[in-house]
């Protein structure tokens, strides 16, 4: 057999988490009305400054904080932009982005190979010994259990409490929310900056965790694939688990298929998880039905009071 | 406390005058950030944005340089700038640039070492049409899939990395390359080449077709029907269709124009300043194109003027590299900075400042 199942399940787990974390993190921002494109550039931020942090501290706990922080200071540009200066919401994403990407760079030059602390790991030996299940579900860093407990409370958030439901309301119809007296504004810079940390922990995740390096531009369009999981999951939290796996699956088995050399060209098997992502979007986005009702009705539009 | 007003039109002076505003702020925090590097700041931004054209010691180098790196900067953004007016979002220019580079260059190494004077139109025909063919995925995508191009074309940009790469390692490589990956140097061999029309400019094919471009495309904005409908389209979709504007006929025009020209602009490259075809030719002018497009307000002229700007940042981050030892990625941070200044300075075009007391709702 070329393909381990057990080790291909714990390295889709691995691979899946950092694009988890930013999807569910943008699934937030954009149920509340906004569209932000500059995941990727928060990823990579990110992941330098849990890198550097992460390598000076000894803590990768610290490390983590430092990339959830990462990722929220450069959403904070995206929110003062978009919405107290009422830009474009695409055009800053992208600028976001390309600033992010040299931001990063600038930051890391000369951090790559540096020496990373190790992560906790929360369940103890005996638990990961145990055969199939053991390195599956109890072998993991914490923070692979700490994004399923976040999808958990997002979906419980958005959908069971009144946050929830008011957050809802700014995406659906921002006007309305204000005639009732919510502060549009305030609620959309919340959400903002919850996405930035999200996506900024993913890309902690992906250079303390999984890579454990720093290199230019490693993040290689996870932000991309992970706004596009938000559209393929219909804005559902659990889709964005669903889909997150399914990236993780294809980009983790690709790796084994090139490392067992079985005779596919290895640019198509580097392309895959890229072809594959496209191939869902178009599935879901031609279903008529249920991309035009899942969308947020207000998202990418610039809320202005004139009162 | 300070209340924003909608103006009924944007304010002609701020539309001018906020990209230039945007220019002198970027250059301040550029200078905060040269000096939190440890360098000298007012330095760094002479040797960026003076030494290049007036330095007795380095112009020589870099004023041909100046159209060399405008030249594709101003032929993608003007492709894309058609598509951005109508509110058709290809982002992957990248891609497509790539794409047109291997295909123009395939079609030169087919006929290997013939020198017949119609290779290179037929490389510029492949380039063109490679271009095309990879704008046409997410256009076609979106028309009868509704798939947001957006990332369609982005995620294409990595797949044309991985096509890239197998090009440079496997079926475009030097045969007589002793096994190093890289194809064979096209600008060295008459017959595929690009080369510098007049010498000393650094004017080569590319950047005339960049001029005729803006022409092309300042003619079409201003004086064709087809400029009236990405107008419309982009400012009142809904009117756009009542006016009988076919919007998916408009997609699939504006995404294949900024292919194509993004692809022209790949081939023009690897068969003059970049010489050949290899896994890292590619220096992100398919990014830095989208913020030409915007800081020349989507206008051709702007355009222009914007594409040598940043034409400009990149010959001075080279020279500031050289002698500040100024890291290359700082540059990249810079032109992000300078996009964020201009979209924040917007407000002032579209928006009235107002002061006044707070008043109890």
């Amino acid at each position: 057999m070329i393909v381990d199942p057990v080790t291909l399940m714990v390295a889709l787990i691995t691979v899946a988490t950092p694009v988890l974390l930013a999807a569910i993190g943008e699934l937030v921002v954009e149920k509340a009305g906004v569209l932000n494109l500059g995941v990727e550039g928060m990823m990579i931020m990110g992941a330098v400054c849990g890198f550097v942090v992460a390598h000076h501290s000894g803590s990768a706990a610290l490390g983590f904080a430092a990339g959830m922080a990462g990722g929220a200071a450069l959403a904070m540009l995206f929110a003062i932009l978009t919405q107290l200066l009422m830009a474009n919401q695409v055009a800053s994403g992208l600028a976001l982005t390309l600033f992010g990407l040299g931001l990063a760079a600038l930051i890391g030059v000369g951090y790559g190979g540096l020496p990373l602390p190790t992560v906790y790991r929360p369940f103890p030996e005996a638990l990961r010994d145990i055969p199939v299940a053991g390195p599956i579900v109890f072998s993991h860093s914490v923070l692979v259990y700490v994004a399923l407990m976040l999808v958990a409370a997002v979906w419980v958030v958005l959908t069971r409490t009144r946050i929830g439901l008011v957050l809802r309301a700014v995406g659906e119809n921002h006007d309305a929310a204000h005639a009732l007296g919510y502060k549009v504004v305030r609620i959309r810079i919340a959400a903002i900056l919850f996405g930035g940390a999200c996506a900024g922990l993913g890309g902690a995740f992906l250079s303390v965790v999984r890579v454990q390096n720093w290199l230019e531009g490693m993040t290689a369009g996870a932000g991309w694939i992970a706004l596009a999981l938000v559209v393929f999951a219909s804005w559902k939290p659990w889709r964005v688990l669903l889909g997150a796996w399914l990236f993780g699956g294809i980009a983790a088995l690709q790796l084994r298929l090139q490392a067992a050399e079985v005779g596919v060209p290895v640019a198509l098997l580097d392309a895959s998880p890229y072809l594959i992502t496209i191939i869902v979007l178009v599935i879901i986005s031609s279903d008529r039905s249920r991309a035009a009702l899942s969308a947020p009705a207000m998202l990418g539009r610039i809320f202005h009071t004139s009162g | 406390m300070i209340a924003l007003e909608k103006r009924p039109q944007p304010a002609r002076g701020w539309v001018i005058g906020a990209p230039l505003l945007a220019v002198v702020l970027t250059m301040i925090a550029g200078g905060i950030m040269f000096a939190a590097l440890g360098k000298d700041p007012v330095g760094a931004i002479r040797i960026i944005f003076w030494d290049p054209l007036f330095s007795e010691q380095f112009s020589g180098y870099s004023r041909p340089q100046l159209l060399v790196k405008a030249g594709p900067l101003i032929l993608i953004a003007i492709g894309l700038s058609l598509g951005f007016r109508a509110g058709i979002w290809n982002i992957g220019a990248e891609g497509q640039y790539i794409v047109g580079a291997i295909c123009g260059a395939a079609f030169g190494l087919a006929f290997w070492p013939s020198t017949h004077p119609l290779i290179f139109p037929g490389m510029v025909l492949a380039g063109l049409l490679g271009g095309v063919l990879w704008a046409m995925i997410p256009a076609l995508l979106r028309v009868y899939a509704r798939t947001n191009e957006i990332l369609v074309s982005l995620l294409l940009v990595y797949v044309a990395e991985a096509m890239l790469a197998s090009a440079a390692t496997g079926w475009l490589r030097n045969p007589d390359g002793a096994g190093f990956p890289g194809s064979r140097n096209l600008a060295r061999h008459a017959g595929t080449d690009n080369p510098e029309l007049i010498a000393g400019t650094g004017m080569h094919w590319g950047v005339l077709a960049a001029f005729v471009a803006v022409i092309a495309a300042y003619v079409i904005m201003t004086r064709h029907v087809l400029g009236y409908q990405i107008r419309l389209a982009g400012q009142a979709p809904r009117a756009a269709r009542f006016g009988g504007v076919n919007a998916g006929r408009l997609v699939i025009l504006c995404m294949g124009v900024s292919g194509a020209l993004a692809g022209m602009a790949g081939l023009f490259e690897v068969s003059g300043p970049a010489g050949r075809i290899s896994i890292d030719f590619n220096v992100g002018y398919g990014f830095t194109a989208i913020i030409v497009a915007f800081l020349g307000r989507l206008n051709p002229i702007g355009i222009l003027l914007a594409g040598l700007l940043l034409a400009l940042t990149f010959i001075g981050g080279e020279l500031a590299q050289l002698m500040l030892g100024i890291p290359a990625p700082a540059i990249q941070a810079f032109q992000g900075m300078l996009l964020f200044f201009l979209l924040a300075l917007d407000v002032l075009a579209n928006y009235r400042v107002k002061l006044k007391r707070r008043v109890a709702a």
